[in-house]
């Protein structure tokens, strides 16, 4: 049946995408958060399923590709597939929403159906973007997964939801709109479709391999990169395009802000890995040393910003603009080991991330409280939360051991190959993470006990359960990272010869 | 041919039938049938490829059916029977000459049928008239508001004078022709540089179809005269009929001027960049909904003369495409709006608890309108840019299209934010005010209805689009 009627990546869009939308008609507000516990659980079945078939064989691919056909005078098709990245970040995108589902578990929602319904369709449209071929058929699921976050945002959020998400919708619809007028571009330059009979079907293809076999001069290359990466640039986001960030974090309910920094800001570094390295390089090659110094100063400046941030959602939001600056700036340097070890480092930062925004949920549902300063000595009250945290922590600052070290290990050796000063400047930002990083806890979690966290409790067996999952994956590809090289080699080794 | 003679007839019927009918709603189960015998007739023709033998006339090449105006003619009427069946009952509170409105918009139904077959430009000033003037007295219906009065006096004059100038670029062409011919495929433009008269001839063809399709600089009239006819014929006059405008203006421009297209391109990019701009930006600031629906419908017809400029296959395919999303978006949420008893954006406030169904079509609506995926109005918007791509020059152009709909994002969800995120304020009473009045189960169907097809048609476009290349 499998790779005959239905394929991984179907399965994968199809699953959270129709139980999204029956989502919607769950009267019940328990019924519907069970329902979205169970479809995501099935969902991370189907993926780690998917992991099986991942060996490069025929049948491998067989499961895994499909191709139908949707609107043939323009040369598109519903066409989707897993590769290595792809499958690592479908698995992280799996990964995450049971989680979260479970630790916002006692979380209540006005209209909880609706809620849950748009979460999975965020979720569905997120897959679309890591498994389509078809650069279509990508830009339409790009979108698509804005759409339930605006949503989700802007209903659930915070008391300046409104405004704070709008901000980030315009931002990021312009982008899109910029990338569409690229692509429209684009595949005016891609050969015809042609049927085996040898009958033209459409003048041009939107298909990824018939995107891959144009060659463009450099100099066209050099502005249509512009079209593609403003597009990436403000998703990741990159200096200068970061300012919606830290307050669509901040106003996002929780659930909704994991979503966004754990699985939704890869979609700009996937999508640089995907479709902008492999159809500019010589533009990538061309602009390096820009992006790269754009990376590196929002890094720096992100840092600095989240040491003086009262505001604990507001230092992990910029401490998030910090670490997605090193990937970018990693790929940009064009070496083996900076790209594989950003590519790591998005399933590594995804976890992470993740895991920090569930401290602070945890920690804001018991006090009600954002300032650092206003809360401390949450360690006695909560010791294993603080024991949890410390390790999350440890992880985002990159402490040997952590899944977090061997991504940015990696990176950082491409950008002392790539250029030392580029790699000294950076690492100035890991010195600065570790100090807004532990001065966090130190404030938050040690420290005497006052009003606010007296009543703080230690956290329940479920939400135990889940910071100890995201512990002991932060440790398991932190000690032995292997298996994640060797499901995206080949990818690495597509990438690598499209350089060349 | 026999959606423009069964629109006449039925319109003549109607006009006639209302000296006799007492009762108020006959008339308008009376035009729905007729409406309905008429878009299944012409679809018979598109289907078979021959109108009735009875109505089968010898136009004498005057007139020319193929399947893509056919299949414009389809979805002129099929909106327009979704307009009458969603908004019917609002025809009839406008006044008390029911019968008569229904058949002033059959009148215009028979020009847009005339104005997209014309094979001369004199069928092309029949039909632009015949859908022109019955608007002066629908805009002018509500015959005690002063608005309206207004807005019917000042569309009847720059109309007219538009009209004029038109005439005056149809003569021009005709005198300036050697051929001295009026069939628009029969005009010889000379090698290299136009004639001069040829030239001012097409300027002035150019001013007057921008003039009816409200492009900038010539949209002056538009707001003014949307805001103050009755809301349930702005609807109709925004819609169907500014389409039928821009099929007009596309099938002039290509027929009779395609080949020397570079030399009066630059002057389109113009109206192009004037009116996305002018649209969109005078959007933002408007309050009434209403109002900004007239500035919104401005900035689509910036969008629609992309069609004019680039002039390809994939222009056509887009333009057909853009009428029927912007058609059926347009007449779904003006036909919300009719309901609503406040026309502010504030008005909206709290709307999606009060009335769930009207507020989740509106969204789609809406979404259309802006142009995300999975919409109509994302693959009009699509064809459009992928037309003007291809075209090749002037890329510029397709980038300022671009910022302009991220800044049509802002008013659109505008009100959808106002619907989804905010309360309806209290009333005396301290209960919130009622928002939404007269919508029974019916309406909602139809919204459902409308509201589905823009979701298919967004998802899978090939539907509509296939039919143009469809041979009996």
């Amino acid at each position: 049946m499998l790779g005959t009627y239905i394929t991984f990546p179907e399965l994968l869009i199809w699953l959270p995408l129709i139980a999204g939308i029956l989502s919607f008609f769950i009267q019940k507000e328990a019924t519907a958060k069970n329902w979205a516990l169970f479809a995501s659980i099935g969902t991370l079945m189907i993926s780690l399923a998917s992991l099986m078939y991942s060996d490069g064989s025929q049948k491998s691919f067989d499961t895994s590709n499909v191709s139908y056909v949707w609107l043939p005078s323009i040369g598109s098709s519903f066409a989707v597939g897993l590769d290595g990245i792809g499958r690592l970040l479908t698995l992280l995108n799996a990964i995450a929403f049971p989680l979260i589902f479970i630790v916002t578990y006692n979380k209540q929602y006005k209209n909880a159906a609706a809620f849950y319904g748009l979460m999975l369709l965020s979720q569905a449209g997120l897959m679309g973007v890591f498994c389509a071929m078809d650069v279509l058929l990508f830009y339409f699921f790009w979108e698509l997964a804005l759409i339930p976050v605006y949503f989700l945002s802007s209903r659930w959020g915070g008391e300046k939801r409104i405004a704070a998400t709008f901000k980030f919708f315009i931002y990021t619809f312009a982008g899109s709109l910029i990338l569409l007028v690229g692509i429209l571009y684009f595949y005016q330059l891609t050969a015809p479709v042609i049927d085996r009979a040898g009958n033209t079907l459409a003048e041009h293809s939107f298909s990824l391999d018939a995107f891959l076999k144009v060659s463009l001069t450099g100099a066209q290359q050099n502005w249509l990169f512009w079209l593609f990466f403003i597009a990436f640039a403000i998703k990741m986001p990159i200096f200068p395009f970061h300012t919606w960030q830290p307050d669509a974090y901040e106003q996002a309910p929780a659930a909704t802000t994991m979503v966004l920094s754990g699985i939704m800001v890869k979609m700009g570094v996937f999508a640089i890995l995907r479709w902008l390295i492999p159809l500019f390089p010589l533009a990538v090659a061309r602009w390096d040393n820009l992006v790269i110094g754009l990376s590196i100063f929002g890094m720096i400046y992100a840092s600095l910003i989240a040491i003086k941030q009262d505001n604990i959602k507001r230092l992990v939001a910029y401490s998030s603009i910090a670490h997605i600056g090193l990937m970018c700036a990693a790929i940009f340097t064009r070496t083996e080991i900076g790209i594989q070890g950003t590519i790591i480092q998005m399933f590594s930062h995804g976890i992470n991330i993740i895991g920090l925004w569930m401290v602070v949920e945890l920690l804001e549902q018991q006090t009600g409280i954002k300032k650092i300063s206003e809360l401390g000595g949450v360690a006695q009250k909560a010791p294993v939360l603080t024991i949890l945290l410390v390790v999350i922590a440890l992880a985002n600052i990159a402490l040997p051991l952590t899944n977090a070290f061997i991504g940015e290990f990696m990176m950082f050796s491409g950008l002392f190959a790539f250029n030392k000063w580029y790699a000294a400047f950076a690492g100035i930002s890991i010195v600065l993470a570790a100090v807004y990083t532990l001065g966090m806890i130190q404030k938050v979690f040690y420290g005497p006990v006052n009003v606010f966290t007296e009543k703080v409790k230690d956290i329940q067996w479920s939400q135990r359960l889940v910071l100890i999952i995201i512990v002991v994956i932060i440790f398991m590809v932190g000690v032995f990272p292997q298996p994640v090289f060797n499901l995206t080699k080949q990818a690495m080794v597509f990438i690598m010869t499209k350089m060349k | 041919m026999n959606a423009i003679i069964l629109t006449a007839v039925w319109g003549l019927v109607m006009m006639l039938g209302g000296a006799f009918i007492k009762s108020k709603t006959l008339p308008k189960y009376l035009a729905i049938g007729g409406l309905s015998f008429v878009f299944l007739a012409n679809l018979w023709e598109l289907y078979t490829g021959n109108p009735f033998s009875l109505l089968n006339v010898d136009t004498k090449e005057m007139l020319h059916t193929n399947s893509f105006n056919l299949v414009f003619i389809a979805i002129a009427l099929g909106a327009t029977l979704l307009y009458f069946l969603l908004n019917g009952r609002d025809v009839e509170k406008v006044g008390s000459h029911v019968s008569e409105y229904f058949a002033l918009i059959f009148f215009v139904l028979c020009g847009v049928a005339l104005s997209a077959t014309f094979n001369t430009l004199l069928i092309l000033f029949l039909g632009i008239e015949i859908i022109s003037i019955p608007l002066y007295i629908l805009t002018g219906s509500d015959k005690r508001n002063l608005k309206s009065n207004e807005a019917s006096l000042k569309y009847f004059l720059m109309g007219t004078f538009s009209t004029g100038i038109m005439l005056m670029g149809i003569a021009f062409i005709y005198g300036g022709n050697e051929l001295a011919s009026f069939f628009i495929n029969n005009i010889k433009l000379g090698e290299g540089k136009m004639p001069l008269l040829l030239t001012a001839g097409l300027v002035f063809l150019m001013i007057a179809m921008a003039f009816k399709v409200s492009a900038a600089p010539f949209h002056f009239w538009t707001p003014d005269v949307y805001d103050g006819a009755p809301t349930v014929f702005t609807s109709f006059m925004s819609t169907i009929v500014k389409a039928a405008g821009f099929f007009a203006f596309v099938r002039l421009f290509e027929n009779a001027f395609g080949v020397v297209q570079p030399q009066w391109q630059k002057l389109i990019v113009i109206i192009t960049v004037a009116t996305l701009l002018i649209g969109n930006l005078t959007a933002v600031f408007q309050q009434s909904v209403k109002r900004m629906l007239a500035y919104s419908s401005i900035a689509q017809a910036g969008f629609m003369l992309f069609a004019v400029f680039a002039l390809n296959d994939k222009a056509k395919e887009g333009l057909i495409l853009y009428s029927a999303a912007y058609s059926l978006a347009t007449i779904g949420i003006f036909a919300i709006l009719i309901r609503m008893n406040d026309y502010t954006i504030d008005g909206f406030n709290g709307l999606a608890r009060q009335q769930p169904v009207m507020a989740a079509t509106a969204t789609v609506f809406l979404l259309s309108l802006t142009g995300i995926p999975l919409t109509a109005g994302f693959q009009s918007k699509f064809y459009m840019l992928m037309a003007a791509i291809k075209n090749g020059h002037h890329f510029w152009l397709v980038i300022v299209a671009v910022l302009c709909a991220a800044i049509s994002a802002y008013y659109y969800f505008r009100i959808i934010q106002a619907m989804y995120f905010k309360e309806a304020s209290l009333g005396a009473d301290n209960q919130p005010l009622v928002l939404a009045t007269d919508v029974n189960d019916r309406f909602r169907a139809l919204l459902l209805v409308v509201a589905a097809l823009l979701l298919i048609l967004g998802a899978y476009p090939q539907l509509l689009i296939d039919w143009l290349h469809y041979r009996p």
